[in-house]
């Protein structure tokens, strides 16, 4: 059997707690061929270079072999125009131009969320980070701005979860238990699906709180979003409107646990949350590398021809960890200069809900920092999801000291 | 000692003891300090502007300053770190010898230096009639001053604006205007808005989109006079095509004049395009040959890009104030090999009627145009220019995320058209003539302007040395 | 407190506005214009934004009121 390359290597799931010193070696080959004919690319300039390519398209169907995946017909699986307008559409509910106030507004709501979790955890000498603090935050937070009920959070979680275990891409895709998890996917998929329907049935009928009523409702001057893209776009803003959020507040403890000078430094300046959640961003990134963007032409890049109609893979985890760009990038430095990460992607699929999981993740770390304890880290790494894309720990146990007000 | 010690030693000495002269207190020569301070210079330095505010922030005047959002004087520059400098502002210098290397102020006195940098930039094209110019209600926009008078004259709510001249400033006013929702008429020699800036086919955009948004637009036509009431305020103006405009606030929107009058007799290759320097920012005698000791950056530079043809460019552009002050801060207190040369790729933006144009490159370097990519009708589009097979400049309205692409092609001197995007195809996808005006045709002076080959090139004009 | 937006780099992602709105503004979908000199209160939003521009096209005055003094 050939040797595994070093981007196979990392999407095995025995390095899902640490991919690093396989994309390093990665790193070697800017754009990488792999044996299944994708083509992996994991330097800073040549992942910039590609998200503002014209000739790469984000769409999957668009490939010499269509690639179907949960997030087809979604905003960040279109390209322009059908793209920017629905982009357009979504924003009109969400932020600027026609909406600049509806994040700043929500801070006094996720500071009481956040509040509420960390008061919770009184009396408690041992905690998860996650189940208990890092998931119930955002998943919240993302019912409240979308307008679903917070009764749906445990069936929707769950389909959520099945979505995400059933996803590879790496050498252990074809193992008979993930064959299985992946065979769960369509059915879980559906099942979100009409859930989200149903709910902008109701608005429909009955305008109610929240974004997807204001969507199902509206009649911008470019039209209304076509109920499938609705509901489409429905589905990637309530899971990725929390999961990338879950994955980031559990992977900014851990390092801030694992380096302690730094959380010293930010007990004493509690400011440093501001620029530090882009040290986390770039540090752990939530949205490891993204798999739907392919070439329209044959792309001459970094040495490489990438032929026409084969799938690029974009490893921002990687390109964040670039020491072309980023000084001592295996260092957590919350006052790193210039940290133009890529941990939101960049161009025209810019993360949409950024702002929002900027705000959740200052409030819930530096409110963790400030409040919580004397925190350690039981088990280092801590379990692993199974998602590549969306990488994050499933259980983080956290003993501590105490909670203070 | 060897050779590169002596070198190195010169360095130092200069480092801790020089003594450096900046002549402007804008964009240029703030960062330009800045920059020296962050290179090690400790020795004396003396920041010379004609105006009495420190420095500040000239694009928000025509825009947030103008709309009565933003009062003027919050434009002062945010400072990267500290300069520790003397500062002579409210007193213009008014000549230089560089054979005792020292600048005269206006008020007589005479400040020694060993190196001088000249960031003098531009000043506004007043209205050329002196008696026409003094009407109450005739502005010019160009100092943060000039920015508050013209804000309170659209706060009053005037009858009717008329901008003369429809380059970005004049088509910043008269968006501005709009959104006052104040009558505003804009006249513009030439074919069509920005046409010195971006050619004709994009000037017919920017016609359509004035159009659209409720000015009443006139191209083709200048201003013959402007007419007073008995007070002495502006009421209308004549245009050459025989009609009138009633307007009781005017501004002309002509174009800039480099301030290089100062430098008369200095033996410097300064003239109407600004002073000669080479990429690195070191100015060139009136013979073309480089000095030592004077170096330019910013509006009033005018230097050689090896992008377009060795050509000298001179730049009004905010980043070519950053960039090049930056150069020249490093030159300054270095020695070759060490110079670092300047190699920006131009780029600048407009805020205008909701839309936001962005461009890289030197458009009028090129002569041909093709839209690359969205839609001209929607106003969300790229598109490239080129000359002689090569992409040399791109422009984008709303469609800004993309122009990295185009500049990347640009610097790489990729073929032009460039290959078509894989997606949002234009209507129209076939290169056609830019239109630039011919050389010589009156329009709004563009903001960057290819000005020849070298300096004692025949359209620099040179004034003559002072026995 | 004095910031400085360079507009050459803004490829308008907004976050600015989403997080500083009163000083942030987008005119159309792409035109950013803001407040120079905003107000002390709200200089936790301005390094909010600043520090979320994924271009770091914005520029905070790093002497903060400090050793700006001109001398004439």
């Amino acid at each position: 059997m050939a040797e595994e390359t070093p981007w196979q290597q990392a999407l095995r799931y025995a390095n899902r707690a640490n991919p690093y010193p396989f994309y390093e070696e990665l790193r070697k080959t800017p754009v990488a061929p792999q044996p299944d004919g994708n083509y992996v690319v994991s330097t800073y300039q040549e992942v910039v270079q590609l998200l503002h390519d014209t000739r790469v398209t984000s769409d999957g169907r668009k490939r010499g072999v269509p690639f179907s995946n949960p997030f087809e017909g979604t905003v960040i699986t279109t390209d322009p125009p059908e793209h920017d307008v629905d982009r357009r559409r979504m924003m009109r509910h969400f932020g600027p131009p026609e909406c600049p106030h509806m994040i700043a507004g929500f801070e006094p709501e996720i500071r009481r969320i956040f509040g509420e979790l960390l008061d919770n955890l009184t009396g408690k000498t041992r905690i998860d980070l996650v189940d208990e603090f890092a998931f119930p935050g955002p998943v919240t937070v993302i019912c409240k701005v979308l307008g679903v009920p917070l009764e749906a959070i445990p069936s929707f979680h769950g389909w959520i979860e099945t979505a995400l275990d059933g996803l590879d891409f790496g050498p252990e895709a074809n193992d008979p238990e993930q064959q299985r998890r992946a065979a769960a996917v369509p059915d879980a998929v559906t099942a979100l699906r009409q859930y989200l329907g149903d709910l902008i049935g109701q608005y429909r009928k009955q305008p109610g709180p929240g974004m997807l009523s204001g969507m199902a409702n509206d009649d911008g001057p470019e039209g209304p979003l076509s109920q499938e893209s609705l509901v489409n776009n429905a589905m990637l803003m309530l899971f990725a409107g929390h999961e990338t959020t879950v994955n980031l507040i559990a992977h900014s403890v851990m390092s801030l646990l694992r380096h302690p000078d730094q959380l010293e430094k930010l007990r004493r300046r509690p400011e440093l949350i501001v620029p530090g959640i882009e040290e986390f961003l770039r540090f752990e990134s939530s949205v490891q590398l993204w798999p739907t963007r392919s070439a329209l032409e044959d792309v001459e890049i970094a040495g490489t021809t990438i032929p026409k109609g084969a799938p690029i893979f974009l490893c921002y985890g990687s390109a964040n960890r670039d020491s072309e760009r980023f000084e001592n990038p295996d260092k957590l430095d919350l006052e790193r200069p210039d940290n133009q990460h890529v941990g939101y992607s960049q161009g025209i699929h810019y993360c949409f809900g950024a702002p929002l999981a900027r705000l959740e993740v200052q409030i819930a770390v530096g409110e963790f920092v400030r409040r919580v304890e004397n925190p350690r880290l039981v088990e280092d790494p801590p379990p692993y999801r199974r998602n590549q894309i969306f990488r994050g720990p499933r259980h983080v146990w956290v003993d501590i000291d105490g909670i203070r007000e | 000692m060897t050779l590169p010690a002596t070198v190195a030693e010169l360095v130092r000495d200069f480092r801790a003891n020089g003594r450096i002269v900046i002549v402007g207190a804008s964009l240029a020569g703030l960062r330009a300090a800045e920059a020296l301070r962050d290179e090690g210079f400790t020795g004396s330095l003396t920041i010379i502007g004609d105006e009495p505010h420190e420095p500040y922030d000239r694009p928000p005047l025509s825009k947030q300053v103008l709309k009565g959002w933003v009062p003027a004087d919050h434009t002062q520059l945010p400072r990267l770190r500290a300069v520790d400098a003397q500062w002579r502002l409210g007193v213009a210098a008014t000549g230089l010898d560089r054979a005792t290397r020292q600048v005269r102020l206006a008020d007589g006195e005479h400040i020694p230096y060993d190196r001088l940098l000249i960031a003098t930039g531009t000043r506004a094209r007043q209205w050329p009639n002196p008696t026409e110019a003094a009407l109450e209600g005739v502005y010019t926009l160009r100092s943060r001053d000039d920015a508050a008078r013209l804000q309170q004259a659209l706060a009053a709510r005037p009858s009717r604006v008329l901008i003369i001249g429809a380059g970005f400033i004049g088509s910043e006013m008269a968006s501005v205007c709009r959104e006052l929702d104040i009558p505003v008429t804009v006249a513009e020699r030439g074919s069509a808005p920005l046409v010195g800036a971006l050619g004709g086919v994009i000037g017919k955009i920017a016609a359509e989109m004035q159009r659209d948004h409720g000015v009443d637009l006139r191209c083709g036509v200048g201003v013959s006079s402007l007419e007073g009431d008995a007070s002495g305020h502006v009421r209308r103006a004549r245009l050459s095509d025989g009609t009138t405009i009633e307007a009781d606030v005017v501004v002309a929107s002509l174009g800039s004049i480099r301030n290089v009058e100062w430098l008369e007799g200095s033996g410097l290759a300064a003239g109407f395009w600004g002073i000669g320097c080479d990429a690195g920012g070191r100015a060139f005698d009136i013979n073309g040959v480089v000095t030592d000791t004077v170096y330019v950056a910013g509006d009033v530079a005018r230097q050689p890009h090896v992008l377009y043809e060795y050509q000298f460019l001179a730049m009004e552009h905010w980043d070519n104030a950053v960039l090049g002050a930056e150069v020249a801060a490093h030159n300054m207190v270095n020695l070759d090999p060490d110079y670092y040369p300047y190699l920006l790729l131009p780029s600048f933006w407009s805020g205008q009627f909701g839309v936001n144009i962005k461009s890289v490159g030197v458009p009028p370097f090129g002569d041909e145009i093709v839209f690359t990519q969205g839609s001209v009708k929607e106003r969300r589009f790229a598109a490239a220019y080129g000359r002689r097979g090569r992409i040399v400049a791109a422009v984008t309205f709303n469609n800004g995320k993309w122009l990295e692409h185009y500049a990347r092609l640009i610097e790489q001197s990729a073929p032009f058209p460039p290959p078509p995007p894989g997606w949002d195809q234009p209507e129209d996808m076939n290169p056609m003539p830019a239109e630039f005006p011919a050389p010589g045709v009156p329009t709004a002076i563009p903001d960057v302007v290819l000005t020849g080959h070298d300096p004692s090139e025949r359209r620099a004009e040179f004034r003559p040395r002072r026995r | 407190m004095q910031i400085v937006v360079d507009l050459n780099r803004c490829q308008a992602y907004a976050q600015c506005v989403f997080l500083a709105p009163e000083d942030f503004r987008l005119s159309g979908d792409e035109a950013l214009t803001y407040e120079p000199n905003p107000d002390d209160a709200r200089r936790l939003q301005i390094q909010r934004a600043a520090a979320a521009c994924p271009v770091q096209a914005i520029v905070i005055d790093r002497l903060d009121g400090a050793e700006r003094s001109v001398t004439s």
